[in-house]
C-alpha cells in the first residue's frame, strides 16, 4: 500500500497550495512596502492638497510602485477570494459561477486603475 | 458540521480575528470600485481633486457627506486590520511563533492597535 506520510509518501493534488501561499505573502509585502513609501510622504512637511498629493505619484518610481501594487492586488485578492469561495461555496456551479465573476470584476477594476495611472 | 453547530462554540479572539481579516478583505474587494473611483478623482486634475473633497463636505445627490466618511472609515478600519492581521501572519510563519499565549496576544494587539488607528483616523476625517 502507496505510503501516506512522510517523505516517501505519493503526493496527490493540483499542487497549488505553496504557489498561492507564497504568492500570497509576497504580493502582501509589496502592498505593505507601498503602504509605508505613501505614509511616509504624506507625513512630510507641507500642507495636504492636490500639488501635494499629486506631486507624490508624479515620481517615475511611485508610478512604478503603484502599477506594481495594482497587480500585486489582483493576484492577492483572487487567492482570498478563492480561499473564501472554496470554504463557504459548496456547490460547483455556484463556485465556478462566483469564481468567474470575481476573476471579471478584479480585472475590470485593475484596468480602470491602471487606466487612472497612465494618464497621469 | 453546519454552521448552526459551529456557533454552539466559544470563540476564541484569534478566532476573531481569523473572521474579521476575511470580512474585511471581502469588504475592501466588494468596494473596490470606490476605492478606485478615490483615486481617479483625487488625481486626474485640480478639478476632479476639489470635486473628490467636496463629496466627503457636502455630499452627491441624495447622498450627504457624512455617509460617504462613514464608509471611508470602514475602510479605514478594514485596510488597517487587514494589514496588522497580515502582518501578524507573516510573522508567525517566519519565526513559527505558534504558542496559544502569542495567538492570544498577538489577536488583542491586532484588534487594539486597528481600532484605535481607526479612532485616531476617524477624528480626523469627522473633526477637521
Amino acid at each position: 500500500m502507496a505510503q501516506s506520510f512522510g517523505s516517501k509518501r505519493t503526493v496527490v493534488g493540483a499542487h497549488y497550495g505553496l504557489r498561492d501561499w507564497l504568492s500570497q505573502r509576497v504580493t502582501a509585502a509589496l502592498m505593505a512596502l507601498f503602504t509605508l513609501a505613501l505614509i511616509v510622504q504624506v507625513l512630510l512637511p507641507g500642507e495636504m492638497g492636490y500639488d501635494k498629493w499629486a506631486g507624490i505619484f508624479a515620481h517615475q518610481w511611485m508610478k512604478l510602485l503603484t502599477f506594481v501594487v495594482i497587480v500585486a492586488l489582483l493576484v492577492h485578492v483572487w487567492v482570498g477570494m478563492r480561499d473564501v469561495l472554496m470554504d463557504y461555496v459548496k456547490g460547483v456551479g455556484t463556485r465556478l459561477t462566483l469564481q468567474m465573476a470575481t476573476i471579471v470584476w478584479l480585472v475590470g477594476c485593475a484596468g480602470w486603475a491602471i487606466q487612472v495611472l497612465w494618464r497621469l | 458540521m453546519r454552521l448552526v453547530d459551529a456557533l454552539g462554540y466559544r470563540l476564541p479572539l484569534a478566532g476573531l480575528v481569523s473572521i474579521l481579516h476575511r470580512a474585511s478583505g471581502m469588504l475592501m474587494f466588494l468596494l473596490l470600485p470606490f476605492i478606485i473611483w478615490m483615486f481617479d478623482t483625487s488625481l486626474t486634475s485640480e478639478i476632479s481633486y476639489s470635486q473628490f473633497t467636496a463629496v466627503f463636505a457636502h455630499g452627491a445627490g441624495f447622498v450627504p457627506g457624512w455617509f460617504f466618511k462613514l464608509v471611508a472609515l470602514a475602510l479605514i478600519w478594514a485596510y488597517l486590520h487587514h494589514l496588522i492581521a497580515g502582518l501578524r501572519h507573516l510573522w508567525m510563519d517566519a519565526t513559527h511563533a505558534v504558542t496559544l499565549q502569542f495567538g492570544r496576544q498577538s489577536a488583542i494587539v491586532t484588534l487594539v492597535v486597528s481600532v484605535l488607528l481607526t479612532l485616531v483616523l476617524g477624528a480626523k476625517l469627522f473633526l477637521s
